[in-house]
C-alpha cells in the first residue's frame, strides 16, 4: 500500500472513544494493555523499559506485567493501582480508539467519572472468581448516568475459574439483572483472560463454547456517540472576535444541528433575533455549519451578545430559567451543603448557584432513593439549583452537550462535582415540595412488590391525542388483571375530575397537571403497583421530571404513536374539530406543540398495530425486563 | 466527521475557551512539528484576527540554527508578538550541555528559564504541545493542567475534568498549562502536516550534515565552535534527519533517506522505537518526565 493510500485511509476513520472500568484488581490495566500490545501499539524501547520495571515493581514474575505500560504514575507503579484516568491511542485499519483507562478504587470514583463523560461506550471488568462487585455496580450506574448506552462486559480471569462456562453464565445472568434498571441500550457479556489474549484479538481455544465476538471486533462495530447533526440547532457563544471596526463574529462550536446561512436565529436568553450572515473559517467562508464543528457566525443585525449567550432557531427554542432539576456527581471531600454558593459552567456560560435542596440521594447498589441532608465525595443525588441569572439549556438526556455542567467552589477554585439537567425549574413548582419530612416506611418497596410477584414500574403512555393511549391501556390493564397482577390506571377521566379539578390547559397548568400525576404514581409504585398512566403529556420536560421522580429501571415510557391526521380523523372525543373551529384552545397538535419522546423504551405505532398487537408487545417488554416475573 | 476533523475542532475550542477566560495567556513555541500544529490551529481559530496572544520561545541558546530562522519567520508570518527569553544566570555561569549534563543544562536553561519566563509576564495560562502518547505521565494529565505558585504539577491531585468544560480558576500566582493536542497521536500530526500543508523546519528532512557517533547516539555538529571533539572525533557527512527537535547536542539524529513528507511520515509509520528515545532526557529513569513535570517541566 503506498503512503497516500494509508494516509487517506487513515484520514477516513471514525473515532470511538471507550472507557474501561471495574473494581480494583480485575485486570483493567492489563486488559489495555493487551490491546495495546497485540495490536502493535507499543513500541520496543516501551516494551524494554517496562520489563525493566516489571523486574522492579511487577506482578507477574519475570514475564512483562503488561499493566505497567498503562500505570504511568510513579505512584501508581509503586502502589500497583490506578489512581488517575490514563488515556491511551490505537488504531485499526477501519477505526481510531480513545481508550479512558479509569480507577477503580471508590476513592477515585471522580476521575472514573470524567472519563465517562467524552466515552461512546465502556468495557467492564469482572473478576470471574468474584463475580460483580460494589464497584461494578457503582462504575454501570455512573456510566449510565453519563448517557453511555453500549456496554461490554469483560468477565475477566476465566483461566482461575477453569473457562467454566456456567460460572461465565451466571455473572452474565446476574449483570443482566442488575442492567435491567439502567438506560443501556446493548449489553455485550464476552469471557477474557487479559493476560493471555484469551478473546482479546482472536477468539480462544480454552473457550470454544463462547460464540461471540472477541474484544476488538465488538469494539470495532459499535456505535459511535455521533455529534447530532439532525437535532435542534445549539450554539453557545464561547468567544466574540472583534478583528476590525467592521467584522463582529461570534466564535463557538455547533452544539446540536446545523445551520446555513440566510437562516434566522434568536439570542438566548435575551430573545433577540437576527440572522446568520456568514460562517467564517480559516479555510474561506461555508454555507452550513454542523453539530462538532467550530465555527465563527457573523450576523446581519448589530446586537448585543456576549460569551455565554446561546444561538438557537426562533422555532426550537431551550429552556431558559433560573432553578433547575439536576443529577449531581459530588466529587469533593466537602459536602455539598443547600444553602451554600458556588458557581456553575454550563457550557459557556458560567454563574452563581445554590443548591437548594437535595431531593435524593440514590444509592449506587440498590438503585434506592434516600433522603439526605448532605451530599458527600462520591455520592449521586437529585438537586435542585437556583441560578444567580437565567440560562438557557437543554435536559442532558435531550442533549448533553447544552445540558452538562461543572461545579466549581468559589474559594477553593476546585471543580466538585458534575451535573446533567432532568428539567428546568419554573416559580410555580418552585416552593413545593420544599420543607417536607420524608416519612420511611417499614415496609420496603421491594417488599410490597415481592408480595405480588412483580416490580414496581411507571408504564407512561404519551402520545396526541386520539393515538390510542387510552385503548391501549385499557387492554393492557385488563390483560395485567386477568394474568393476576396489580395496577392501577391513571388517566384524564380519574384525574382531571378530582385531584387535577383546579388546573385548565395553559402550559403551566399542563405542567403541573403532568407533576401531580407523576407524584401519585410515585407513590403508587412504592406501593409496589405496576401503574399505567394515559395523557398526552406533551413536554419532553416534565416526562424527564417524571422518569427522575422514579427509581432507575422503573419508568417505562411508551410513545403510542400515530400522525396528526390520522389522530384528526378518528376524533373519538370530537375535540380536534371543536380546537380547529377555536372552541378549545391550547389543544396539541393544533395550536400547541407536541414533543415526541427522543428515546422512548417502547414506540407503537397505533396506524399498523392492532390493540392486540400492542398489548402482546407490551406484556412481552415487560417480561423482557422482569417486571412480570 | 472524521477524527481528525473531530480533533481539530477539539483543539480550536480548547483555544477559545483559554482566551475568553484568561487574563493573560501565551503560547509556547518550541519549533517542532506539535508547536507548528499548534500555532496553525490557533490561526485558525481566531481568524480573521490573528491569535490573541503571543508566542514564548524559551532559548537555551543550543537549539540549532535551522530552527532560530524558522522561529522568527514563522511568528511573522502568523502576525504574533514573539518572546524569547534566555535564563541570563544560567548564560553567566556558563551552563551547557557538553559542560554539565543533559539534567542540569535542561533544568536550569529550560525549567528555570520556563519559570522565570512565567513570572516575569505574569501569564496565567500557557500553551504547550505535549500529547498524551508521548509518554506514560503525560497520558495521565488533564487538558487544563493546574500548576501552583511554584509552577508544580501534583499528579494526585487533578481537578476532574468532565466533558468539554474546562476549569480555569486560579489564585493570583497559579497558572494552568493547557495542552490543546492532547488526544493527538504522532500519526495524526502528521496527517494533518500533510493535509492542511504546514511549513516545516528543514531539520525533519533528510539532508548530508556533518555528524559524530556518541554512546550509540548520532549527533549533528551544529555549531563548531562550541563542540567539545574528543581526540581523533571528527564530524563525516551522513544522510540523516530529525525525528524531535531540542538542543542539538542533546538530540539524536537518525539515519534516513526520507527527504519529502511523505517518506518521513512513511519512515514514521515503520519506524519501532518511539520518538522520545532520541532525546536524552527520558531515559534517566522510569520516571523522570513525571519528576520534571512535578517540577515545572512542559
Amino acid at each position: 500500500m503506498s503512503i497516500e493510500t494509508l494516509l487517506k485511509e487513515h484520514a477516513e476513520k471514525d473515532l470511538l472513544r471507550f472507557i474501561t472500568c471495574g473494581s480494583v484488581d480485575d485486570g483493567k490495566s492489563t486488559l489495555i494493555g493487551r490491546l495495546l500490545f497485540d495490536s502493535r501499539q507499543v513500541y520496543e524501547d516501551q516494551l524494554s523499559a517496562v520489563e525493566r520495571d516489571s523486574r522492579k515493581w511487577g506482578t507477574q514474575g519475570d514475564a512483562a506485567d503488561l499493566a505497567l505500560l498503562v500505570d504511568g504514575l510513579q505512584s501508581e507503579r509503586e502502589q500497583g493501582i490506578t489512581i488517575d484516568v490514563a488515556y491511551r491511542y490505537f488504531s485499526t485499519p477501519t477505526r481510531k480508539f480513545i481508550i479512558a483507562d479509569t480507577p477503580g478504587h471508590e476513592q477515585y470514583t471522580r476521575n472514573m467519572a470524567t472519563g465517562a463523560s467524552t466515552a461512546d461506550a465502556a468495557v467492564i471488568l469482572v473478576d470471574a472468581r468474584k463475580g460483580l462487585q460494589t464497584q461494578t455496580r457503582r462504575h454501570s450506574f455512573i456510566v449510565s448516568s453519563l448517557g453511555i448506552e453500549q456496554v461490554i462486559v469483560a468477565v475477566n480471569k476465566m483461566d482461575l475459574v477453569d473457562y467454566d462456562q456456567a460460572r461465565f453464565e451466571e455473572i452474565a445472568r446476574d449483570y443482566q439483572r442488575f442492567a435491567d434498571k439502567l438506560d443501556f441500550k446493548a449489553i455485550h457479556c464476552l469471557p477474557v483472560v487479559a493476560l493471555n489474549g484469551d478473546n482479546v484479538l482472536e477468539p480462544s481455544p480454552n473457550m470454544a463454547w463462547f460464540d461471540g465476538h472477541p474484544l476488538l471486533s465488538l469494539l470495532e462495530s459499535l456505535p459511535s456517540r455521533q455529534a447530532d447533526a439532525d437535532g435542534e440547532f445549539r450554539f453557545p457563544i464561547q468567544y466574540v472576535n472583534r478583528h476590525s471596526s467592521e467584522f463582529r463574529g461570534f466564535a463557538g462550536t455547533v452544539a446540536g444541528g446545523q445551520i446555513k446561512t440566510g437562516e434566522r436565529v434568536m439570542v438566548m436568553p435575551s430573545g433577540r433575533q437576527s440572522a446568520v450572515a456568514s460562517i467564517v473559517t480559516f479555510n474561506g467562508e461555508r454555507a452550513q455549519a454542523r453539530c462538532g464543528e467550530a465555527v465563527t457566525l457573523t450576523l446581519t443585525d448589530e446586537i448585543d451578545i456576549s460569551r455565554g449567550d446561546m444561538l438557537v432557531r426562533p422555532e426550537q427554542r431551550p429552556r431558559v430559567a433560573e432553578a433547575l432539576d439536576a443529577r449531581v456527581v459530588w466529587m469533593a471531600d466537602q459536602p455539598l451543603l443547600p444553602g451554600r454558593q458556588y458557581d456553575v459552567k454550563l457550557g459557556t456560560r458560567t454563574v452563581a448557584a445554590t443548591p437548594e435542596l437535595i431531593h435524593h440521594r440514590i444509592d449506587v447498589n440498590t438503585l434506592e432513593h434516600r433522603h439526605v441532608d448532605e451530599l458527600t465525595l462520591n455520592e449521586i443525588a437529585l438537586v435542585r439549583w437556583r441560578l444567580s441569572a437565567s440560562a438557557a439549556f437543554d435536559s442532558y438526556r435531550h442533549n448533553a452537550a447544552t445540558g452538562a455542567f461543572v461545579i466549581i467552589d468559589r474559594i477553593s477554585n476546585l471543580t466538585v462535582g458534575a451535573g446533567m439537567v432532568v428539567r428546568p425549574v419554573t416559580d410555580s413548582l418552585a416552593d413545593k415540595s420544599q420543607n417536607v419530612v420524608w416519612h420511611e416506611h417499614r415496609i420496603a418497596k421491594t417488599q410490597r412488590a415481592g408480595q405480588k410477584s412483580q416490580r414496581p414500574a411507571v408504564l407512561w403512555f404519551t402520545g396526541l391525542s386520539g393515538a390510542g393511549k387510552s385503548s391501549v391501556a385499557n387492554a393492557l390493564e385488563l390483560a395485567l388483571f386477568q394474568r393476576g397482577y396489580h395496577s392501577y390506571l391513571l388517566d384524564g377521566d380519574n384525574v382531571r375530575h378530582g385531584l387535577n379539578r383546579d388546573l385548565g390547559f395553559t402550559d403551566e397548568d399542563r405542567v403541573e397537571n403532568i407533576r401531580r400525576i407523576g407524584e401519585v404514581a410515585r407513590l403508587m409504585a412504592d406501593a409496589g403497583l405496576v401503574v399505567l398512566s394515559a395523557f398526552i403529556s406533551p413536554f419532553r420536560a416534565d416526562r424527564a421530571m417524571v422518569r427522575e421522580l422514579m427509581e432507575s429501571g422503573e419508568f417505562v415510557e411508551i410513545h403510542v404513536q400515530a400522525s396528526l391526521e390520522t389522530c384528526e380523523s378518528r376524533d373519538p372525543k370530537g375535540l380536534y374539530a371543536r380546537a380547529r373551529a377555536g372552541a378549545i384552545r391550547n389543544f396539541t397538535g393544533i395550536d400547541s406543540p407536541y414533543e415526541a419522546p427522543e428515546k422512548p423504551e417502547v414506540v407503537l405505532d397505533t396506524e399498523s398495530l392492532s390493540i392486540e398487537e400492542c398489548v402482546d408487545e407490551l406484556l412481552d417488554y415487560l417480561k423482557s425486563r422482569r417486571i412480570l416475573v | 466527521m472524521s477524527h481528525l476533523d473531530m480533533l481539530e475542532a477539539e483543539a480550536i475550542h480548547i483555544m477559545r475557551e483559554v482566551a475568553a477566560e484568561f487574563t493573560r495567556p501565551v503560547m509556547l513555541y518550541s519549533v517542532g512539528k506539535d508547536s507548528s500544529v499548534m500555532l496553525h490551529l490557533a490561526r485558525k481559530a481566531f481568524y480573521p484576527a490573528p491569535p490573541p496572544f503571543p508566542l514564548l520561545h524559551v532559548d537555551t541558546t543550543w537549539k540549532f540554527q535551522a530552527m532560530y530562522e524558522f522561529r522568527d519567520r514563522v511568528a511573522a508570518e502568523a502576525g504574533m508578538e514573539l518572546l524569547v527569553h534566555i535564563n541570563q544566570e544560567g548564560v553567566e555561569q556558563g551552563v551547557g550541555p557538553f559542560s554539565h549534563g543533559s539534567r542540569v543544562h535542561t533544568d536550569i536553561m529550560k525549567t528555570q528559564g520556563l519559570k522565570q519566563a512565567l513570572n516575569k509576564y505574569g501569564f496565567d495560562a500557557a500553551f504547550g504541545g505535549a500529547r498524551r502518547d508521548e509518554e506514560r505521565s503525560r497520558a495521565k494529565e488533564r487538558v487544563f493542567s493546574f500548576r501552583d505558585r511554584n509552577h508544580a504539577w501534583d499528579p494526585k491531585n487533578q481537578r476532574p475534568e468532565l466533558w468539554n468544560l474546562y476549569n480555569g480558576r486560579v489564585h493570583k500566582g497559579e497558572s494552568i498549562r493547557v495542552f490543546p493536542l492532547s488526544n493527538w497521536t504522532e500519526l495524526d500530526i502528521w496527517q494533518y502536516i500533510y493535509q492542511e500543508d504546514i511549513p516545516m523546519v528543514p531539520l525533519y528532512f533528510a539532508a548530508e550534515r556533518p555528524v559524530i557517533e556518541r554512546d550509540g547516539m548520532l549527533l549533528m555538529v551544529d555549531d563548531n565552535e562550541r563542540m567539545p571533539f574528543a581526540p581523533g572525533e571528527r564530524p563525516q557527512p551522513r544522510m540523516v534527519r530529525f525525528r524531535t527537535l531540542g538542543c542539538w547536542p542533546l538530540t539524536g539524529a537518525v539515519e534516513s533517506t526520507a527527504t519529502t513528507l511523505l517518506e518521513v511520515i512513511e519512515e514514521t509509520i515503520q519506524v519501532k522505537n518511539s520518538e522520545r528515545q532520541g532525546r536524552a532526557i527520558d531515559q534517566d529513569a522510569g520516571a523522570s518526565m513525571e519528576e520534571k513535570k512535578r517540577q515545572g517541566y512542559f
